[in-house]
């Protein structure tokens, strides 16, 4: 390689460098100031010792605790409790929610925090995981059987899957 | 050691080339991508958890990936096109940016089309889905700012630059999903670990991963034929490749 070449890979290969250097310290300052992002246990416990505010808006995600789901009967009206790995924080919605919610799943809720243990959400998204296999798998694997909810009555009669 | 790459500055044998592939990859990709996309819309198991709508994975998927490889492939053309100031090197570059940006569009667009009944939402700004539409801007730019150069060798120089540059995004959409809370699901299938996806699910998935790049391979092969033609359209080889095609 000539030495002009050499020159030129050169330069290029700093600009990229540069480059890669202010955009990871303009992310890694903005994850640090923007992130309103909360797991149960941080609400109730703090996040680096700091815990929200009453009132604060904030983004909340965990796994809904199974058996915690109530419906209103009249209206869209739901509440539920989200878990990760101890505390408990109860949030409560009004509005379709996405297909995959569901007991036991993770879901990410957008909302203010009304008291210290209890949100108040205007969105409520369903987080999956990476994991994709035909539901005779994960019977067998992780004894998970799920069942359409306009499914539930009548598959109770006849006792079959989908 | 590089040799045999030489003759290929010249853009008469890189036409030459491009005839001889063209067939190959146009025949493989159109078989490729109708028994993948066959397999996996027809055949495939459904998903214990989102049953039928998974099935989109077959196209998000292999459109997410190749969109980030044809970048890479463009930024390659652009460092060669520069270190050693090619001008083959500059068209190749122009001939792959729009491919790119089809592919770009089309994770974006299924990624909604997907989002919605399964997340709740078209659209998040979480950091995944930020940075790969970053990437579809990254594209437009690349190729609005070699469309406003009227001399082309200027065009291929700035625009090089600019795709060199956005490399950086790559890594960032690459890894978005283990450095920040995404609602984004973190990778399916990964280099070093055995795929979280079911073997039945996951080989139609690699025939259309295959297929996506075969496809990328055979457009961007017609498109640096065509930008080769219009660009030495006043020399004698392209007046007779026109000529001789013209009659066939």
């Amino acid at each position: 390689m000539n030495p002009r070449r050499q020159k030129r890979l050169i330069g290029v290969l700093s600009i990229v460098l540069l480059v890669g250097a202010a955009v990871w310290m303009m992310l890694s300052a903005l994850s640090e100031n923007i992130d309103h992002f909360y797991t149960p246990s941080e609400i109730i416990n703090g996040k680096q010792g700091v815990t929200p505010k009453v009132g604060q808006r904030l983004r909340i995600g965990g796994m809904v605790v199974p058996g915690s789901v109530k419906r209103d009967q009249e209206s869209l009206s739901v509440s539920f409790d989200l878990a990760d790995t101890g505390p408990v924080v109860t949030v409560s919605y009004a509005g379709i929610l996405p297909d995959l919610f569901r007991e036991g799943q993770g879901i990410v809720a957008t909302g203010r925090l009304a008291e210290n243990n209890f949100i108040v959400a205007d969105e409520v998204l369903a987080k999956h995981d990476e994991e994709y296999m035909p539901p005779e798998l994960a019977e067998k694997m992780k004894g998970i059987k799920h069942v359409k909810p306009e499914n539930l009555n009548t598959n109770q009669n006849t006792g079959s899957g989908q | 050691m590089w040799k045999w790459l030489h003759p290929y500055a010249k853009s008469e044998s890189t036409y030459k080339l491009c005839q001889t592939l063209l067939p190959w990859f146009s025949l493989s990709a159109g078989i490729t991508l109708t028994i993948g996309i066959i397999w996996g819309l027809m055949f495939a198991p459904a998903d214990y958890q989102q049953g039928d709508s998974f099935r989109i994975i077959y196209i998000h998927v292999p459109s997410a990936i190749t969109s980030m490889s044809a970048y890479a492939a463009m930024a390659l053309a652009a460092v060669i096109g520069l270190v050693w100031q090619i001008r083959t090197a500059y068209m190749a570059m122009i001939a792959i940016a729009p491919v790119g940006a089809m592919m770009t569009f089309i994770a974006l667009f299924t990624g909604a089309a997907w989002g919605k009944p399964m997340w709740g939402t078209w659209w998040v700004w979480d950091a995944r889905l930020t940075s790969e539409l970053v990437l579809l801007f990254l594209y437009l730019g690349v190729i609005s700012l070699y469309k406003s150069f009227d001399d082309k060798i200027q065009a291929g120089k700035a625009a090089g630059v600019m795709s060199i540059v956005g490399v950086i995004n790559l890594p960032i959409i690459h890894y978005s999903v283990e450095w920040w809370n995404t609602l984004h699901q973190g990778a399916t299938i990964s280099k070093f670990s055995k795929p979280s996806i079911a073997p039945e699910m996951f080989w139609p998935l690699m025939l259309n991963l295959l297929a996506a790049v075969l496809l990328i391979g055979a457009i961007t092969l017609k498109r640096l034929q065509n930008e080769l033609l219009r660009r030495e359209i006043h020399r004698p080889w392209a007046v007779k490749t026109l000529l001789k095609e013209g009659k066939g």
